[in-house]
């Protein structure tokens, strides 16, 4: 059994797997069952000026017969009072001292303001706060969230703010809706935050109705802008994680959200430089208990890795994420089809035909029987085929020698210009 | 067997509900999980195991997208009996046994989404295909089952004048009238003929060419002939108390229980089927249904050698059939009353030979002869050819098997046309309604290409 207790800028929890401020963290009942359950760690859901909600919130985009590939929402902030979310959490904490429990705080972007609300919270003995400059919608149309979000030196003043009275531990959680997230994160780092958190809903529409021509969802005939989340993002907040991890100008600890289900996505997170995780849409799917998974996955994968700590895991692959200009352009690999476990659906050939080299033929062999071949000094290693292939371990991916020493575009292109004694195309970072 | 079947007293009404479809459909959950499921091969070996050549995994993505009217279609397009296929295709030596699942987890269930498919098409009421522009051609089909229909339909579709002339009171063939209703309703082949209908296809049933209408008119009057006549009743299989009460012909048995009510001779007794293909398993399957208290499927062969499909011997077994493997019948022993008492039966065993047909030859163990108690006797040995309406129309065959040219889907008379069972020979196992569907859409492709071979070389010679 390794130890899967983490300590983000000073909160600790028993393992990495928190809530995400989200409804599943509105009230004490609701977290406390989660506790119940095993998480970690809870973000309440974002105290501030109580709201009012639309009926009819949630929408999901359902995929090839799966449930919930992504998920839409257009809920606010909590829409109760502050007096009975702090006596909830008080209560909670008291109950499960041992777990994380953070408030997540939306006010207008006024020095007084954050500093009231800090205060108060934490005497109620929240472990940290985190601020939420990333809803999308509602709140961003108010100036709050996002549209603190999308404003660097918004970030970091209110930030500033709160860190002038705060004595928790301060996580800033940033939007994706942004050009560069490296940006707000550096400036949330400037501000004072102690982590920062990522990543919140993205922009979205979740369908239409082709029957009724309504929004999906709608409200009464109208829709707005949700934020996006759930598997489908888990891409989108990889990269912007390990973008803030590899910039050493952001240089503190981050808290990893978006789609994370599995505790392999969690992994996956925490190697490419996040501390801890945060799950929302995972839970809201299946319910609290998918955690008793996440936490015995994640136990059995350090065992079976020989690691003592989950924190060991923390950041392994962030060296290994790079510029574009820094990859090798000599490496090569071509695709090798596997005869006795290619089960002949043809999807590598028709996608490799139709849509990159052309180096997948459909032959008969010496038995009669149909066999697929690559024909690899065609093949560019795309890693197509072996995508679409259903058959387990039919294609591999096989690294072959190209005969040439690394190299590199940038390194090519300055080795072109030292030759030139002129300047050369502009690298590519 | 002395099982829970049988009753005090029997009605027709009580052994409707054995008769109802037996499997039942897709829910629109389950279809949608198994359409997701397809890969969507490419060059995809269903299709090449399909004999109408259906394009699978494009109507399984129409069901997939949601798009019934033109999965329904895509299937009915290669399949004018697509439905009724849907049911009494033997899908795991066809499509399903193509399917590249096979291999990795569980074929794709074809059949049953296909019946899904086409089940949404008979519940909506809509019109997939549609005449094509009149041709001024007319084209006599002789028989109204899977192949006469099937050519009715393309050659509708291609413009021409058709008209179908059935024995029968109802078209469809062996769909309509051949096959148990637990595994294949009548409605649903019916669907079907009413499909060729909406198309302009004139079905004229009660009307049996050499009586209700002569050879020479029909040459007369047509431009072309189609002769899909399908195959007749079982032959006699010439043994002594052949004629007794309680003998029964397997195929006019499964027709009593598709037209009217259901017969009750069965109820209560010990039943002997002779034969061991799928007509012979339906006979089987069937007196089971009918109440029947026991029944024994007499074989002079073994499993190995029997024609019935796996799925339809293992049907059998479920349902409570018991198998008398090598043994045959010798003569049917009768009561003082002139009814069927019992069959007597001799032992047999495979030689080391083999047959014509390489199969085992099958040689009685002599003094093994014994009575087995029964009170009817289901005849299933085949079935008998049409000779004399083939006599009739003139045409060459081999013993009732008509023969065809592969090219030109022609038979010895350029003029008529041939397809379906009549042109099915023996040795080629089991005749399957989505061959005769296939054959006949190939002679309406035959008939297309000679009139418009015949056009071309007339506005040739006109320049």
């Amino acid at each position: 059994m390794a130890d899967l207790s983490i300590d983000l800028a000073g909160i600790k929890s028993p393992n990495p797997f928190w809530l995400a401020s989200a409804p599943p963290t509105n009230t004490g009942y609701q977290v406390q069952r989660a506790f119940e359950a095993g998480w970690g760690g809870a973000v309440w859901k974002t105290l501030g000026d109580p709201i009012i909600n639309t009926s009819s919130r949630f929408a999901a985009v359902h995929f090839n017969g799966q449930r919930v590939a992504g998920f839409n929402n257009i809920e606010l902030i909590t829409d109760r009072p502050l007096e009975v979310n702090l006596k909830e959490i008080y209560e909670t904490k008291k109950r499960f001292p041992d777990r994380a429990v953070v408030a997540s705080l939306m006010v207008e972007p006024k020095r007084e303001k954050w500093h009231e609300i800090v205060k108060r919270v934490e005497d109620v003995g929240v472990d940290g706060l985190e601020l939420n400059f990333g809803c999308p919608h509602g709140m961003a149309e108010r100036g709050m969230g996002a549209a603190s979000g999308q404003q660097p030196d918004l970030v970091e003043s209110q930030t500033y703010w709160v860190k002038e009275v705060a004595r928790t531990p301060v996580i800033v959680k940033l939007t994706p809706n942004i050009t560069d997230i490296t940006v707000v994160a550096r400036h949330a780092a400037k501000g004072g935050a102690d982590a920062v958190s990522m990543i919140n809903t993205i922009n979205s529409l979740a369908g239409v109705d082709i029957h009724t021509w309504n929004t999906i969802p709608h409200v009464g005939g109208k829709g707005a802008h949700g934020g996006y989340c759930g598997p489908a993002v888990k891409p989108i907040a990889l990269s912007m994680v390990a973008e803030c991890a590899r910039d050493s100008r952001v240089g503190i600890p981050i808290s990893g959200i978006g789609g994370i289900s599995t505790w392999q996505d969690a992994v996956e997170f925490m190697l490419m430089g996040a501390t801890g995780v945060q799950v929302c849409t995972a839970v809201m799917h299946h319910g609290f208990r998918i955690v008793e998974d996440m936490i015995d996955g994640l136990n059995n994968y350090l065992d079976e890795k020989g690691l003592a700590s989950v924190t060991e895991l923390t950041g392994k692959s962030v060296e290994r994420y790079s510029n574009w200009g820094d990859l090798n352009l000599n490496y090569k690999v071509v695709a090798r089809i596997n005869t006795d476990k290619c089960i002949n659906c043809n999807k590598c050939h028709i996608a490799c035909e139709d849509t990159s080299h052309q180096c997948i033929d459909m032959l008969t062999g010496a038995d009669g029987k149909a066999i697929l071949k690559v024909r690899e000094e065609d093949c560019v290693g795309c890693n197509l085929c072996s995508i679409v292939c259903p058959a387990e371990g039919a294609i591999d991916m096989v690294e072959v020698d190209s005969g040439e020493v690394p190299m590199t575009w940038n390194e090519r292109q300055q080795e072109i210009a030292r030759l030139n004694g002129s300047h050369s195309e502009a690298e590519v970072v | 067997m002395e099982s829970s079947r049988t009753f005090n007293s029997w009605s027709s009404e009580r052994l409707v509900d054995n008769f109802v479809e037996f499997e039942p459909g897709l829910t629109a959950k389950g279809a949608m999980e198994e359409s997701n499921r397809c890969l969507y091969c490419y060059d995809a070996p269903c299709i090449k195991a399909c004999p109408t050549g259906i394009n699978i995994p494009s109507f399984i993505k129409r069901i997939a997208a949601n798009n019934m009217k033109g999965a329904a279609r895509s299937i009915m397009e290669s399949n004018p009996v697509g439905a009724s296929c849907s049911r009494v295709c033997p899908t795991e030596e066809l499509c399903e046994g193509a399917c590249v699942l096979n291999q990795a987890s569980a074929p794709i269930q074809i059949g049953l989404l296909q019946r899904y498919a086409t089940d949404w098409a008979r519940n909506h009421d809509v019109q997939l295909f549609a005449p094509g522009a009149s041709n001024g051609k007319k084209v006599a089909v002789i028989g109204g089952g899977p192949a006469g229909l099937s050519a009715a339909r393309e050659l509708a579709r291609g413009g021409f004048s058709v008209v179908v002339f059935e024995a029968r009171e109802m078209a469809g063939g062996l769909d309509t009238y051949g096959i148990v209703s637990f595994r294949l309703p009548q409605s649903v082949s019916l669907w079907e003929v009413e499909q060729v209908e909406k198309l302009g296809v004139e079905i004229r049933t009660g009307v049996k060419v050499g009586t209700g209408i002569s050879v020479d008119q029909l040459k007369e009057e047509y431009d072309a002939i189609v002769l899909a006549a399908g195959m007749g009743y079982v032959p006699r299989i010439g043994i002594e108390g052949e004629e007794l009460e309680g003998v029964y012909d397997a195929i006019r048995l499964v027709e009593a229980t598709k037209t009217g009510n259901l017969p009750l001779e069965l109820a209560g007794k010990r039943v002997a089927v002779i034969g061991a293909g799928n007509t012979a398993i339906d006979a089987a399957t069937c007196s089971v249904r009918l109440g029947a208290a026991n029944v024994k499927m007499v074989y002079r062969r073994t499993r190995e050698e029997m024609t019935a499909y796996d799925f339809e011997f293992e049907f059998a077994k479920q349902e409570g059939v018991e198998f008398s493997w090598l043994t045959m019948p010798k003569r049917i022993i009768s009561d003082a009353d002139g009814k069927v008492a019992a069959l007597e039966c001799i032992r047999m065993t495979l030689a080391g030979e083999t047959g014509k047909d390489g199969r085992r030859v099958p040689v009685e163990v002599e003094g093994s002869e014994f009575e087995m108690p029964v009170e009817a006797v289901v005849v299933a040995i085949g079935q008998e050819r049409h000779t004399e309406l083939i006599d009739l129309l003139g045409i060459e065959h081999e013993r009732g098997v008509v023969k065809i040219d592969e090219a030109t889907r022609r038979t010895s008379d350029p003029q008529i046309y041939a397809a379906g069972d009549i042109i099915f020979g023996s040795g080629q196992g089991e005749a399957m309604v989505v061959s005769a569907a296939e054959q006949g859409k190939q002679a309406a492709y035959a008939i297309s290409r000679y009139f418009a071979g015949q056009e071309d070389s007339v506005i040739e010679t006109a320049v």
